[in-house]
């Protein structure tokens, strides 16, 4: 049940509308509940094919030699397809607004860096006729020690997952294998507390499970253009990507999506757009490329495992005066989405409450395992389940009504944020007390008087003294390439120990690169070189 | 045996949209001669209800009813550039970018309808039932669908909108991490009551009560849709789903439905929602959005109020009956906090 709390901020609002605050039956409703709505898949081409991948057994393993020749002669098979024939088959999905190096291939070529990575392609005229081929396929793998925990990736002479991060870690701003928050002096905060507690959280990789699977199916049209239909939810973001990795312009395609079977995250990865084009280019026929179930659930990206330690430092009466975060992101093999959840995580220190010293590390980590990618709530969620049990332990700690304890720690309107903006707008004060009235969860009237419109700003709204890290280091020679150019991969130079701190560096926004092939969402992201 | 219950509570905030890589959304509107407008959007509607809300948005900006308007979604020869539907922006975004492009549609529209009546533009008002006429003489009047007919035929006007909304970059300091992510937040707070069995370790909901702040409920119905949805997700999330059970081990990992853990229609409980609105700045209506932050407060409610119900915490999810036996054997047995 739905209640409107109309009364709440009232003065702040104009309620006067026709259309705007009504319960309108949705625009696609009667398609969908008669089941005539129209997803990718509904649309059955005439002489369509069928692709298939051949995904690897191995989570790490050297290929020697991949042998196609009895799938190639296999019945009903049009083509297969490898990584040579993939005209850009290295690619970063953050590439399209200049975020990372390109790490993934659409085909493995040399190595294979978790199980399920796709290895070949088999285009048939019928799915049987594919699944069958992909079994003819012969591959040569030399498997390689893997790793798999976030920690042990870290530690050196672990495995090396991708080349392309020889550390294990998303390189941020061209020198740190972290990002940082930096507010105020967290160790004076500790000192000062009368408790201290470190916590371990650890979130679990998560199926976005959607009705309807990952899929595309690529067409010949006129004019030498290509029609895709797709269940992505992010149209541009596919076409520019498959613009990219398969060297045409971006009006090549005409793209029609638009009604999804659900995505929560897992429909961004523009996973077998690219192949499905691919094949009908070879091969001058319609092709489908749809994943199956298993495929959706094992190598399909789920959301992220990541680990949180959380360090608090809290006084008697309840108040949070030191917060210290280490967070690590399982990436899985590749960066995918997870090097901006980082970022997105670091902004969100340390959750919704007014804490004067704050300070965060938190690490994007490559394992041997699928690429994790963005689920619903992406770079929040875990951290907000450390965060909020953290809270109650707390409270427990301290002996406070976890509500009570909460509203007094609730950041309010004009206070200083741990990212550096004013708070404004706030309102969780007002749903803590909302939510406890609905369950009947009595609070002192202190409490219930609490708004997030009073007693903001002032002291609080300022920025608190913040030393520097000592040993920044220097920044290496460029090797942040982000520019759609085959250029050779530039040799990654190690970082020389402890050399003396710089001057602290701010962003300066990189010139506008020339685009190729795709669009450019943007040009800069932070202070990156190329 | 014993069935212990307990309530747990979280409270969070959540940022609407993420620009770091600067995050624009376009719209197109136009009238066909009838005076029913379609919308042409490149964004998807994943089952969110994206059609819905923009047409409502559509339609309050131009004045006309909900039925007059249409929205096309995802056509990239005809939908103009979005970035996604993703990271909570749609509402935010296209709602924006959509009422932009209504706006200026309705500016012809209007200038249009003058021209018939032979008045002044900004003496005219729409009624939203698709009549505009002269502000307090309602009876002389012009329907849209005329005006439409007249711009189309006779004026030789497009009554047709752009709109783009943009957030523009932000640059991520690398030493502070100072940064613009976002620029507004909505805010939550979730108590959850659960019953714990000490000697299977289940976890039972039993009930779930709820505040919400989203700037501006557009379609409370589609609200009451996502939030209850989302935190039977959140719910899943706590309890069931993982895809390597054994993590970081990657054995074991469920192949289809019957092997992957999820809650079924015997695991729902009653959930009261409060919906509060403190409107956004910068939000189409005040709105913020409600897409993904609704399962975030479940994870954290439901694990403190199994403490709450028998003295362990879990911090690794999913919390299995596994673990919280494990835990309660640990401790030597249930050991139920205050009664709260």
């Amino acid at each position: 049940m739905l209640e409107l709390r109309k009364d709440i901020f009232a003065d702040e609002r104009d309620d006067n509308f026709k259309e705007i605050g009504k319960g309108t039956q949705r625009q696609d409703m009667l398609g969908h509940v008669t089941g005539t709505s129209t997803y990718f898949n509904d649309h059955k081409l005439q002489g369509m094919l069928h692709l298939k991948i051949l995904r690897s057994p191995h989570a790490h393993a050297r290929i020697r030699r991949i042998d196609t020749v009895e799938a190639e002669r296999y019945p009903g098979v049009r083509r297969i397809i490898r990584g040579a024939d993939v005209p850009r088959n290295l690619n970063t999905l953050l590439s399209l607004i200049n975020f990372g190096k390109d790490d993934e291939p659409t085909l493995a070529v040399d190595k294979v860096r978790y199980k399920g990575e796709p290895v070949a392609a088999v285009v048939a005229d019928s799915e049987r006729e594919a699944s069958e081929a992909i079994a003819k396929i012969r591959v040569d793998y030399e498997p390689l020690p893997a790793v798999f925990d976030v920690e042990e990736a870290l530690k050196a002479g672990a495995p090396v997952v991708n080349e392309t991060y020889p550390k294990n870690t998303f390189t941020y701003h061209d020198i740190y294998d972290h990002q940082k928050l930096r507010f105020g002096d967290v160790e004076r905060g500790f000192a000062s507390a009368d408790h201290v507690i470190e916590q371990r959280y650890q979130m679990s990789p998560i199926e976005h499970a959607p009705t309807e699977t990952n899929g595309s199916i690529a067409a010949p049209d006129t004019n030498g253009r290509y029609v895709v239909y797709t269940s992505t939810q992010a149209l541009f973001f596919s076409l520019d990507t498959c613009a990219k990795i398969l060297d045409v312009p971006s009006n090549t395609f005409h793209f029609i999506g638009g009604t999804v079977g659900g995505g929560f995250g897992g429909k961004v990865d523009t996973l077998t757009e690219p192949l499905a084009v691919l094949g009908a280019m070879l091969t001058g026929r319609p092709v489908r490329y749809i994943f199956g179930r298993e495929e959706e659930m094992q190598y399909g990206p789920p959301r992220g495992a990541e680990r949180i330690y959380l360090k608090d430092g809290v006084m008697r009466d309840g108040r949070i005066v030191a917060r210290k975060v280490r967070a690590y992101f399982d990436s899985g093999a590749y960066t995918r989405l997870s090097s901006y959840a980082v970022v997105k995580c670091v902004a969100h220190l340390p959750g919704p409450y007014t804490i004067p010293n704050v300070y965060g590390d938190v690490y994007c980590v490559f394992t041997n395992r699928t690429p994790a990618t963005a689920m619903r709530g992406f770079g929040v969620t875990a951290m907000d389940f450390a965060i909020e049990c953290q809270m109650d332990k707390l409270a427990h700690l301290v002996g406070m009504d976890p509500m009570e304890f909460r509203i007094l720690n609730a950041y309010r309107d004009g206070d200083m944020k741990a990212h550096r903006r004013e708070a404004k707008n706030t309102a969780l004060i007002e749903c803590v007390q909302v939510a406890a009235d609905k369950a009947k969860w009595s609070l002192r009237e202190e409490f219930e008087r609490m708004s997030s419109r009073k007693d903001g700003g002032g002291v609080r709204a300022a920025v608190p003294a913040t030393a520097a890290d000592p040993f920044a280091p220097a920044r290496p020679a460029a090797q942040q390439r982000t520019t759609y150019d085959r250029a050779a991969q530039p040799a990654v130079q190690p970082q020389p120990p402890h050399p003396p701190a710089p001057p602290p560096v701010s962003p300066t926004p990189a010139p506008p690169q020339p685009s190729h092939g795709a669009i450019r969402f943007s040009s800069v992201f932070g202070s990156r070189r190329r | 045996m014993t069935r212990h219950r307990g309530r747990g509570i979280a409270s969070i905030n959540y940022p609407i949209g993420m620009n770091l890589g600067g995050d624009p959304s376009q719209a197109l509107v136009h009238s066909n001669p009838s005076g029913k407008f379609t919308v042409s959007l490149s964004s998807i509607d994943l089952g969110q209800g994206m059609k819905s809300v923009t047409r409502q948005i559509c339609a309050e900006t131009l004045g006309v009813p909900v039925e007059d308007v249409y929205v096309d979604t995802a056509d990239s020869d005809t939908g103009p550039h979005c970035m996604g539907s993703f990271a909570s922006r749609g509402t935010h975004r296209v709602g924006n970018a959509v009422m932009a492009a209504a706006k200026e549609a309705r500016g012809v529209m209007m200038e249009a309808a003058a021209e018939e009546l032979e008045v002044n533009a900004v003496d005219l008002e729409t009624d939203g039932r698709g009549n505009i006429h002269v502000k307090g003489a309602p009876h002389r009047s012009i329907s849209t669908k005329d005006v439409a007919i007249a711009a189309q035929f006779k004026q030789g006007k497009t009554i047709s909108g752009r709109g783009i909304f943009l957030v523009p970059l932000s640059a991520v300091d690398p030493e502070t991490g100072e940064m613009s992510p976002a620029t507004c937040y909505a805010h939550a707070c979730m108590v959850a009551e659960v019953e714990v069995d000490d000697e299977t370790g289940e976890v039972a909901m039993v009930r779930m009560d709820s505040a919400y702040e989203l700037g501006r409920a557009l379609n409370p119905r589609l609200v009451e849709q996502q939030l209850i949805g989302g935190a039977w997700m959140g719910l899943s999330h706590a309890l069931f789903e993982t895809t390597e059970p054994y993590y970081p081990d990657a054995s074991h990992g469920p192949r289809d439905f019957v092997e992957y853990l999820m809650p079924g229609p015997g695991d729902i409980c009653p959930h009261d929602i409060a919906v509060l609105e403190r409107p956004a700045a910068d939000g189409p209506f005040g709105a913020k959005g409600p897409g993904e932050m609704c399962a975030n407060p479940v994870m954290p409610a439901v694990a403190n109020a199994i403490f709450n119900a028998v003295g362990v915490r879990v911090d690794e999810l999913p919390i299995t009956p596994e673990k919280v036996l494990r835990a309660i054997k640990a401790q030597g047995g249930a050991r139920p906090q205050a009664r709260r």
